[in-house]
C-alpha cells in the first residue's frame, strides 16, 4: 500500500519536536520512490512502535553508527539490481547517531562516493537517551551529562562542525538548514537530490524536551538560532561556499538563550555574563566567517 | 577437472558463481586472499557485482545488511578480530533474518595479539543467530558456500550462515579440487528471491522498535528457524551429492565409527590429521573411530548423540576455551546426553590454540592418556611458560 503521506501521523514524538517537523519536510520533497534508512534514535523510536510504522516509504532502521553504512549497501544493491535510476536513497540520523557514533561510517559513505542524501536532525544533545551531551552539542549547555553546578557552566566544548568535516572529504553538496525554514528545508533537499553522489544537509532542531523548553516556542527558538548566527544556514557545492541566508540584524545571543533552560543557569550563577559575551563571539565569528550580514 | 589452486581462491572461485550482487569487505589477515581474488574477479567483469571497499569490519558488515536487505544476494569475509567488530551487527543481521553468507577464516583472538589459527573467533559468536558450519578441507570449503546460500534462503530458514575454514591451515594451502562451473551453480542454485524487501512499490519498515509485548516471539522464531534448518542442512547436502557426487556429510560426518568404543571428535581441518591417527591405531587393532561436527549451529544434539551411542569414551578436541568453563563443544556435547542412559564417558581436551601445531602423536597421545593432565584440559601446556612466575630469559628463548 502507498500511503498518501509519506511520514504518517499518529507516530509518538514529543509536542513541539523539531525533529518531527523537519522529517516530515523531508520526506515530503524526497517523495515516495526513496528507500530510507535510519540510525537509532528518536525518530526511529516514535515512528516504528511495532506493529504500527509512520513510514509510507521503505525504511530500515538497524544500529545506532550505521546508518551511513547500510544506505550505502542499499545504494550498492540497487545499482547491482539496475534499479539506481529509479530509486533514491535518504539515510538519517540523529547529532549523536551521526557525529560521534556514526561519524566513521559516515566518512566512509563519503570517501566511497554513494548516491546517497544523509541528513542529520541536530538537536544538539542525546536526547532519546534522557538528553546527555553530544559532540554537537554548543559551548554552555547543561545537560545531563554536562550539568551546570558550582564549578561547571555546563558542556565545556564547542559544537563540532561536521558541514566542515563533510565538504573536506570533497562531497558535491554540504547545506545546513533549520526547522524554522521549511522552504529553505524543501529547496535543499530537492536540490541535493537532483545531484548524484554524497550529500549532506544538517537541520536545527530544537528538542522541547532536551531544551527545556515551550512547546510552541520551537519554531521561534530555531529562528533565533539563525538570526543570532549560532546556527548559520550556508551550502557548500564542490567545496566553495555558494549561498547563506543573510542575517541583516543580528539579534544579540542572549534572546535565544533566555527562553532555553538549558541555558538558564548563565542568567543566575555570578560570572554568567562573561560566559554569555563567549557565546556571542562565536556567533559573531559565524556572522564574520559566513558574512552572514 | 582438478585445478590446483589455494584454498581462498577456490573460496572465491565458489562465491562468483553463487553470482552474489553485492560484496563487502575490510582487509583482514588470513582472510585477505579471498577478497582480493573477489575484487579481482569483479574488476574483470567475471561476475556483475558491487565490490563496496569499507572502511571497518563493522561497516562490511552492515553495507551487506543493507544491500541483502533491499534483495540482493552479500556476500562478506572476516575474522577474528573483524568478526569481533562485527559483533553487534551479525545480531542484527539474523534478528532481520537476512540469509548473508560469509566466510570466516578461523584465527585467535587478541590479546596477545596472534593471528594464527584456532576457532575461538565463530565459536565465541555462537549465540548469534548465525548458522555456523565448519570445512574439513578446501573442496568442502568451496562447495559449502553453495551450499550456505541454499540453506540461508530457504523460506523455511532465512538466516545468515558462516561458513568456518581454518586459517592458513586452508585458507593459504594449495590443494587439487573441483572448481564449479557457472551451469552446474545455477543448477544447484537458484536466484534470490526474498518476498519482503526495501522496495518503493511495497513500502516495508525493518528494523521497528518491538516492547515487551512481541520481542520475545522474534526470539522463538528465530529458534524455530534454526530447528528447521536441521533437516534442511541434511536435505541440501544429499541435493549436492546428488548434482556433484560430492559428500562430506550433512550436520555431522563419521569415520570408521561404525564399531568404534573409541570416538574423536572434532571441527575442521584438524579432522584430516585425526583420521591419520585413527588410521594407524586401526592398523595396532584398536577400535577407534571419528564423528566430525559440520554444523555447530544449528548443533545437531540428536545425531550426535545417536552417533555416539555405541561409544565407550569419547574425545572432543576443540581450538576454543570458554575461560571459566572449558572446552564449548564438549561441554555442548555433555549437555546434549544430559537425561539419557549409556552416557560414553566425554573428555574435553583443548589443542591448537593460537596455531600450536597438533600432529598425529599429540592426538594418540590423547588417546593414550598419556598427555600430562595436570593442566585441565589443556593438551602439550609448556610447563617452564606457565609455572615460573617469571620465566628465564633461557626458557623464552628456547620457546621462541
Amino acid at each position: 500500500m502507498i500511503k498518501d503521506n509519506l511520514f504518517d501521523c499518529g507516530h509518538t514524538a514529543c509536542l513541539g519536536c523539531g525533529e518531527a517537523l523537519a522529517a516530515k519536510r523531508v520526506l515530503q520533497v524526497a517523495g515516495k520512490d526513496v528507500i530510507t534508512t535510519d540510525a537509532t534514535g528518536c525518530l526511529e523510536v516514535f515512528t516504528t512502535r511495532y506493529p504500527e510504522t509512520s513510514w509510507g516509504v521503505p525504511f530500515i532502521h538497524s544500529l545506532f553508527e550505521n546508518s551511513a553504512a547500510v544506505a550505502s549497501g542499499i545504494e550498492a544493491a540497487l545499482k547491482a539490481l539496475g534499479k539506481a535510476d529509479e530509486v533514491k536513497v535518504l539515510a538519517q540520523g540523529g547529532d549523536g547517531g551521526t557525529a560521534d557514533i556514526g561519524l566513521q561510517a559516515l566518512s566512509g559513505m563519503f570517501e566511497r562516493g554513494h548516491d546517497v542524501l544523509y541528513v542529520c536532525y541536530d538537536n544538539e544533545a542525546y536526547m532519546n537517551t534522557g538528553v546527555q551531551r553530544s559532540g554537537l552539542t554548543p559551548f554552555d549547555t547543561a545537560t545531563a551529562t554536562s550539568p551546570a553546578g558550582k564549578y561547571s557552566w555546563g558542556n565545556e566544548h564547542r559544537k563540532k562542525d561536521i558541514p566542515a568535516i563533510a565538504a573536506a572529504h570533497g562531497i558535491p553538496y554540504v547545506a545546513t538548514s533549520s526547522v524554522a525554514f521549511p522552504r529553505d528545508i524543501e529547496n535543499k533537499v530537492k536540490k541535493a537530490l537532483s545531484i548524484t553522489g554524497p550529500k549532506y544537509i544538517q537541520i536545527h532542531v530544537p528538542c522541547p524536551l532536551g531544551w527545556r523548553s515551550k512547546p510552541e516556542n520551537t519554531i521561534k527558538i530555531a529562528m533565533l538560532a539563525v538570526k543570532t548566527g549560532l546556527f548559520p544556514i550556508y551550502e557548500i557545492e564542490n567545496g566553495d561556499l555558494t549561498g547563506v541566508r543573510k542575517v541583516s540584524e543580528p539579534v544579540p545571543v542572549e534572546e535565544y538563550l533566555k527562553l532555553q533552560g538549558r541555558f538558564a543557569h548563565l542568567f543566575k550563577k555570578d560570572g554568567g555574563k562573561d560566559e554569555i559575551k563567549k557565546i556571542q563571539e562565536l556567533a559573531d565569528r559565524n556572522i564574520k566567517k559566513f558574512r552572514l550580514n | 577437472m582438478k585445478t590446483f589452486i589455494e584454498g581462498s581462491r577456490a573460496v572465491a572461485d565458489a562465491v562468483t558463481v553463487c553470482r552474489p550482487k553485492v560484496i563487502s569487505a575490510y582487509p583482514i589477515t588470513p582472510q585477505t586472499h579471498i577478497v582480493e581474488e573477489l575484487a579481482k574477479i569483479v574488476a574483470n567483469g567475471k561476475v556483475k557485482a558491487e565490490f563496496v571497499n569499507v572502511e571497518s569490519e563493522f561497516s562490511a558488515a552492515s553495507v551487506v545488511l543493507g544491500s541483502c536487505a533491499t534483495g540482493a544476494r552479500s556476500y562478506t569475509a572476516t575474522t577474528a578480530q573483524g568478526l569481533f567488530l562485527m559483533a553487534e551487527v551479525l545480531f542484527n543481521i539474523s534478528g532481520m533474518r537476512l540469509p548473508i553468507v560469509m566466510t570466516c577464516a578461523n584465527r585467535a583472538v587478541s590479546a596477545p595479539i596472534n593471528i594464527w589459527n584456532d576457532q575461538q573467533d565463530s565459536l565465541s559468536m555462537r549465540d548469534s543467530g548465525w548458522i555456523q558450519l565448519y570445512a574439513e578441507d578446501n573442496q568442502e570449503a568451496l562447495d559449502m558456500h553453495l551450499q550456505a546460500y541454499k540453506i540461508g534462503e530457504n523460506k523455511g530458514v532465512l538466516l545468515p550462515v558462516m561458513v568456518c575454514m581454518d586459517g592458513f591451515i586452508l585458507t593459504h594451502s594449495y590443494e587439487p579440487v573441483e572448481l564449479i562451473s557457472q551451469e552446474d551453480a545455477d543448477r544447484f542454485l537458484p536466484s534470490y528471491q526474498p518476498e519482503d524487501y526495501l522496495n518503493p512499490d511495497n513500502p516495508v519498515t525493518m528494523g521497528a522498535m518491538v516492547g515487551p509485548e512481541a520481542y520475545m516471539e522474534t526470539r522463538y522464531l528465530m529458534q524455530e528457524a534454526m530447528e528447521n534448518s536441521v533437516k534442511v542442512i541434511e536435505d541440501v547436502a544429499n541435493e549436492f551429492n546428488n548434482q556433484f557426487g560430492r559428500y562430506y556429510g550433512g550436520l555431522i560426518d563419521t569415520y570408521k565409527l561404525e564399531d568404534a568404543e573409541t570416538v574423536i571428535v572434532s571441527l575442521g581441518s584438524v579432522l584430516g590429521t585425526v583420521k591419520d591417527a585413527v588410521d594407524s591405531l586401526r592398523e595396532k587393532g584398536e577400535k577407534v573411530g571419528v564423528l566430525k561436527v559440520r554444523s555447530f549451529r544449528p548443533f545437531p544434539k540428536d545425531a550426535i548423540c545417536e552417533a555416539l551411542k555405541g561409544a565407550k569414551k569419547v574425545h572432543v578436541l576443540e581450538k576454543a576455551v570458554s575461560i571459566g568453563m572449558g572446552g564449548i563443544v564438549s561441554s555442548e556435547i555433555k549437555a546434549a546426553f544430559c537425561g539419557k542412559t549409556g552416557v560414553p564417558e566425554i573428555v574435553g581436551s583443548i589443542i591448537g590454540l593460537g596455531g600450536r601445531d597438533i600432529t598425529v602423536e599429540t592426538i594418540i597421545g590423547i588417546l593414550n592418556g598419556s598427555g600430562d593432565s595436570s593442566y585441565d584440559q589443556f593438551i602439550d601446556i609448556k610447563k617452564e611458560l606457565v609455572e615460573d612466575p617469571e620465566p628465564s630469559d633461557e626458557a623464552v628463548a628456547a620457546n621462541a
